[in-house]
């Protein structure tokens, strides 16, 4: 895919010099920010929410085989099937072969980031499938042949003119929209004629509920609901750590998610499917399959990085990151961007392949701070980097630098030695400018800012003649 | 000056490293707040650094030898006091660093239990009676890890409060990075760029002429930014202004004699 090629360092410069992009980055930022800010102030006791659903995502964790199969067998009592799949490849085998037995010739897809981990839109075509995403993002970088570059907004990066622009080379026959009302109306018009010619509608699963067989998908559009119910074969991609025990516990999740999410009290559309159409129903799917992919979870069950399986993929940890407000979702090179994908993709797809990833931050928390679920992304990020240090992907240059300070830090005579040297060779070169534009050696500093000259001989120097001391 | 030596808690001053060399002023107003608090104040000479570039490197060995030469240095005094909430929160983090240590994991909580950044300590610990003037409107950055990691968010601004002459114009996304980081700021440099410009952005949207914050690294990158732009804002250590100590040229300033 062609956004994801080069390095992380590539594509954020190509991200900071594209100016749609910056323009709908501009946009976008304050918007989730401060509606989140409103939604949470007004609900009391959200902060024991976000405990409460901590507690009890750890303690499904704890036990999470189990709750995996008490929600099979609820699954198959109504009706349904559950299929396990160990990895991407497993999940699209699957998948197609669901495909095929229920000879369908259009797929709708409702918003699911599972299927983009897994490389499904991709294999289901080439398969000979017509596929058709139907959430309004979706939708427009499908057209766009992009991946998503945010998990919940995954055409943000496109403003709204590129939208019209796609529409119109798209939609061949109908008159160019150019506002939000009439773009929104058009592609609710086109996938309309869609949903009723879909055989297979493949939704994601927000929660599965161990106790109902239930899952739960959450939309803004509705078109999760036509995608399931329209369709003859209803499929359900899920990882396997969504599953919560109750629908009590759904509750506090639900009051949760959406404020994380988009600021809102509640998302329009909540929807819970078990199982596939009764006897009597007046619709819903024939059948009912739902594919829970491993893909890499249960590796992190037990390490580390466990406390990121808590993860509702809300998105607001990428809201307040100000380096994803900065470069946007592709530059961060797959499916999640930002700080939970500052994780997830090295933990999924490589250390070293993604070395920049857990990198390119600046630990200064804030995601942590609005995740619904308390995840310690700062932490994890920084174990990550303690990780890559221990496999030794650490660039030469830099461990033989921090090796050569932490030696000295740890001999304070020295230490201070060559901070009086280099406090002098400042302020000699900064004179009585107070600054520095340009010093050989700091250029990756001087190349943005200027460096502020010492005021005087360091600190412990004067303090220690203030007092007369030896 | 308390004439009672005896009641006066002994303050070890943690000279963070970026203090010690750049901005000793910064250290010198410390010194007079704390006096100011009735506390005695040493320096000790075996300090060096906390350790904080190596743990967010994820050098965890570096970081806890560090860790444990500043514990085996500040034990003795009543308290630890730093005028960086950065450098602080790391001391705050070596209890969790050395948790598996059965000799280290001890010291190394009964130390974070008496450190304090510099703020917290003077609103929460030792009342210090504010005597300054600063002619100004200032806005008030608010650094990342002294916020999120120890909560250092209404200490700064109930101190300038005490300052005669001081108006406070707060700014958009106080409490958005700077784009500093530590070495984010140099592995990163556009990236950085750009954050650093939107901090600039909301610091000349509030009118303020002046920018005041807890932590030297973060000032640096605004203050080094605002130079090459040719702002007129000046920048300066809460620190100095709480202890009117801002005779000289503001941090990044040319000097005036």
């Amino acid at each position: 895919m062609s956004v994801y090629e080069g390095t992380f360092k590539s594509r954020s410069d190509e991200a900071l010099h594209n100016p749609s992009l910056q323009k709908a980055l501009r946009n976008f930022k304050p918007l989730f920010v401060a509606k989140r800010a409103d939604a949470v102030a007004a609900l009391e006791g959200f902060e024991q929410l976000r405990e409460t659903a901590a507690a009890i995502k750890d303690a499904v964790l704890d036990n999470l085989d189990e709750w995996l199969e008490r929600y099979a067998s609820a699954v198959e009592a109504a009706g349904g099937h559950v299929h396990f799949a160990s990895d991407a490849e497993e999940a699209r085998t699957i998948i197609l072969d669901i495909c095929k037995k229920a000879d369908a010739k259009t797929i709708c897809k409702g918003k699911s980031m599972v299927s983009e981990e897994i490389g499904l839109n991709e294999e289901l075509e080439a398969a000979g499938y017509k596929v058709v995403e139907t959430d309004l993002g979706e939708y427009i970088i499908q057209l766009a042949h992009e991946p998503p570059s945010h998990i919940i907004a995954p055409a943000i990066h496109k403003t709204r003119e590129q939208v019209a622009d796609l529409f119109e080379a798209n939609h061949p026959g109908r008159p160019r929209e150019d506002t939000v009302a009439g773009l929104v109306g058009e592609a609710r018009t086109v996938l309309r004629e869609k949903f009723f010619q879909s055989d297979v509608g493949i939704t994601g699963g927000n929660f599965l509920i161990a106790e109902t067989g239930t899952s739960v998908i959450v939309t803004n559009e509705g078109n999760g609901d036509l995608t399931q119910t329209l369709s003859r074969v209803h499929i359900v991609t899920s990882g396997i750590e969504r599953v919560l025990p109750t629908l009590d516990d759904l509750s506090v999740f639900l009051r949760l998610l959406a404020r994380s999410a988009t600021g809102q009290d509640t998302e329009c559309y909540t929807t819970l499917s078990t199982g596939p159409r009764r006897p009597g129903d007046p619709d819903g799917p024939e059948e009912y399959h739902v594919v829970l992919v491993d893909n890499g979870r249960s590796k992190m069950l037990g390490g580390k990085f466990r406390e990121m399986l808590r993860c509702i993929r809300c998105g607001a940890c990428m809201n307040h990151c100000p380096v994803y407000g900065a470069v946007g979702g592709h530059a961060y090179g797959w499916v999640y961007p930002g700080p939970m994908g500052s994780i997830l993709t090295p933990l999924f797809n490589g250390l070293a392949e993604h070395y920049d990833l857990p990198n390119a931050c600046t630990l200064n928390g804030r995601c942590q701070s609005v995740c619904p679920v308390k995840i310690p992304l700062t932490e994890l990020i920084r174990t990550l980097r303690s990780e890559q240090v221990k496999a030794g992907l650490m660039p030469a240059s830099q461990r033989r630098m921090m090796g050569v300070w932490g030696w000295v830090a740890r001999n304070p005579g020295l230490y201070h030695a060559l901070e009086r040297f280099g406090s002098r060779l400042l302020r000699a070169r900064a004179g009585k400018s107070g600054s520095i534009a340009g010093l050989p050696g700091a250029g990756a500093w001087t190349s943005v800012r200027d460096i502020p000259a010492p005021d005087g001989p360091t600190f412990l120097e004067t303090f220690k003649a203030m007092r007369g001391e030896k | 000056m308390p004439s009672n030596q005896a009641a006066q808690p002994h303050v070890g001053l943690f000279a963070t490293c970026l203090m010690n060399v750049f901005r000793p002023n910064i250290g010198l107003a410390t010194v007079t707040l704390l006096e100011r608090a009735g506390c005695r104040v040493s320096a000790p000479s075996g300090q060096t650094c906390c350790g904080q570039p190596a743990y967010s490197a994820g050098d965890d060995d570096a970081a806890c030898a560090l860790a444990r030469q500043l514990i085996a240095q500040f034990e003795p005094y009543d308290y630890v006091v730093a005028p960086s909430g950065s450098c602080m929160g790391t001391v705050h983090k070596y209890p969790e660093m050395l948790k598996d240590d059965p000799e280290w994991g001890p010291r190394a909580r009964a130390l974070a239990a008496k450190s304090y950044e510099l703020f917290s300590f003077l609103t929460e610990v030792r009342k210090v009676e504010i005597d300054a003037s600063y002619q100004g409107t200032v806005t008030y950055h608010d650094s990342c890890s002294g916020l999120r990691q120890l909560g250092i968010k209404t200490q700064p601004r109930e101190l300038l409060s005490g300052v005669s002459g001081l108006a406070v114009s707060e700014m958009d996304d106080a409490e958005v990075c700077c784009g500093f980081g530590g070495s984010f700021c140099v592995k990163y440099p556009a990236i950085s760029e750009k954050m650093v410009d939107d901090k600039i952005r909301s610091i000349e949207e509030s009118g303020a002429d002046t920018l005041l914050g807890g932590d030297l690294g973060c000032l640096m990158n605004m203050a080094g930014r605002l130079r090459r732009k040719g702002s007129r804002v000046r920048v300066w250590h809460a620190a100095e202004v709480l202890a009117g100590a801002t005779d000289g040229a503001a941090i990044g300033e040319e000097k005036q004699s």
